[in-house]
């Protein structure tokens, strides 16, 4: 039997949340004060996600960087690895908000795309 | 002179809701005024995603929140002066500017709205001993430098304050590579949101020590080492707690302070709670035909509730360049907050200017749980409500019906308060 400790994100309260796991089952949570709490907690022990927000490098552009971010959540333990990527990407402007930057990041099927205009310079 | 209907100093959030309610409104002659080189203010370095899931039912980041309400500004014409500084505002509502293509200049306003936002509590706010090196930066210049400018600020990092700024840059000069060694809090809760400690700080290892703060900086040329204390109920360090970490760099996440020189050089009556204007309900200040919203008015935590402020801004501005000051000749109803309430905003109503709701925001003193938000109108309690749990970082907000209020016709006094029971 696992147990793991959790806080809460759904409210300024912040429950400690115990969560019991059996060979990646979920057995049990306590701790929380509301239903919010409990599929919180079973999604953060399963299957927890981020969104993951960066900047590239942006060339000939009004600005020397592109804001991005991952266009939906990816696995929490993927954060570093996607960081890689869009560490590595340079690109050319002009950019518009939306814009894929990488089409498929570290593998997750995710595309990252700017969330901001970059004008040619 | 120059002259516009409405002047709006400051292109953040504020002043661009503010901008497209009042043309919404009707009014034409609309000027924004913004010191940076675009519009969106704050939210153009804020390029985490959060914001908007009250207003567009959608988590946006800060730079796509604001290109809605920049769009919109576009799409309606209104003219705005980038790379502008506002250096004076009469209490007559003339705009003193300054720019690099038309010199000094000055510009007659029908109306004028404040929306400066506001500005980081510095180290020399805060008396922290030790050396004064390079490396000490607040949490937002850091935030500028690595999200808009690509500079790091440093690599290996201490924190002081646990704002959301301070949170969130732990997380993002972490995935930079950097290593945040341990964010320190004077208070023993923070300020922050609790999904910004597990996600920016709990995600990551990073140790958020309450009840902290920094007792001493080392280094000549650049920051060597920052030693934290644990302090005790008195705030005062206590001797033997102390922790010293190597570091280059020190984050100051420890307050913000609505930026309200140009208010106050215009004789704008500001509140000592809140560091921001005293308005009416119209969110007007002292001086007619003067309103203000947003951080510059109280610091916010959601930026979609000073769009919805700065929404009413707009539109009150548009109302009083058409008809004036349409005052009721009764004496305006005083808000007071107690017990446990800090503040209100607005401060004074006057309830035939109102719409048929007004929503009255304040913040709590201190952490309460299952306590009640009641409201009197003089001594009467006419609204109790139960709150599981209301910090200091959430603001927090009571609905009042004209309807119930014109029930009160001698109402002198409506009174904030939490309750026990």
């Amino acid at each position: 039997m696992e147990t793991r400790e959790l806080t809460c994100i759904g409210c300024p309260m912040g429950c400690q949340i115990t969560v019991e796991l059996e060979k990646g089952e979920v057995k049990s949570v306590t701790g929380n004060t509301c239903p919010q709490g409990d599929s919180y907690a079973r999604k953060e022990v399963t299957n927890p996600t981020r969104i993951v927000t960066s900047t590239v490098i942006v060339r000939d552009g009004d600005k020397p960087r592109l804001s991005v971010k991952t266009k939906s959540d990816i696995p929490k333990n993927k954060i570093f690895d996607v960081m890689k990527d869009i560490d590595a990407a340079i690109v050319e402007a002009p950019k518009n908000i939306g814009d894929v930057i990488i089409d498929n990041v570290a593998g997750t099927g995710v595309a990252v795309i700017a969330t901001r205009n970059v004008a040619k310079a | 002179m120059l002259s516009y209907d409405i002047v709006i100093v400051g292109g953040g959030p504020a002043g661009l809701a503010a901008a497209v309610a009042a043309r919404e409104a009707g009014t034409e002659s609309i000027l924004i005024l913004e010191r940076d080189h675009e519009l969106g203010g704050i939210l153009n370095q804020c390029i985490h995603n959060g914001f908007g899931l009250h207003t567009f039912k959608e988590e946006l980041t800060g730079p796509e929140y604001a290109y809605r309400f920049m769009k919109q500004v576009y799409d309606m014409k209104i003219e705005y002066k980038l790379n502008t500084m506002v250096m004076d505002i009469s209490a007559d509502r003339v705009v003193t500017t300054m720019n690099k293509t038309d010199g000094m200049n000055q510009i007659k306003a029908g109306a004028v709205v404040l929306a400066m936002g506001c500005r980081e509590r510095p180290r020399g706010a805060l008396n922290i001993p030790g050396y004064r090196p390079a490396g000490i930066f607040s949490a937002g210049t850091a935030q500028r430098l690595v999200n808009m400018e690509g500079y790091m600020p440093g690599r290996e990092v201490v924190i002081l304050g646990s704002g959301d700024i301070g949170l969130i840059m732990a997380r993002r000069m972490t995935l930079e590579g950097a290593k945040v060694k341990v964010v320190a809090e004077l208070m023993p809760y923070s300020g922050g949101l609790k999904r910004n400690i597990v996600q920016c700080l709990d995600d990551f290892g990073i140790p958020l020590k309450l009840s902290h703060t920094v007792v001493d900086i080392e280094g000549k040329e650049r920051v060597s080492a920052v030693t934290i204390a644990e302090v005790g109920p008195d705030m005062k360090p206590i001797p033997g707690t102390e922790e010293r970490y190597t570091c280059d760099t020190l984050l100051l996440s420890c307050g913000l302070i609505p930026e309200n020189e140009l208010s106050k050089s215009a004789g704008v009556e500001l509140s000592p709670v809140t560091s921001g204007p005293v308005v009416n309900e119209s969110l007007e200040t002292s001086i007619p035909g003067v309103f203000a919203c947003g951080n510059v008015l109280h610091v916010h935590d959601l930026v979609d509730f000073v769009s919805e402020e700065a929404k009413r801004a707009g539109e009150n501005a548009s109302k009083y360049v058409k008809e004036g000051s349409k005052k009721s000749g009764r004496e305006p109803i005083k808000f007071v907050a107690t017990e446990g309430a800090r503040y209100t905003v607005p401060s004074t109503l006057d309830v035939d200017r109102m719409d048929d709701l007004l929503t009255v925001r304040f913040r709590v003193g201190a952490v309460y749980q299952d306590s009640y938000v009641s409201v009197y109108f003089d001594n009467e309690r006419i609204m109790h409500n139960k709150k599981r749990i209301m910090a200091p970082g959430e603001m927090e907000q009571v609905i009042l019906q004209k309807k119930k209020l014109a029930e009160y016709p001698d109402l002198k006094t409506i009174t904030i308060k939490i309750e026990k029971d």
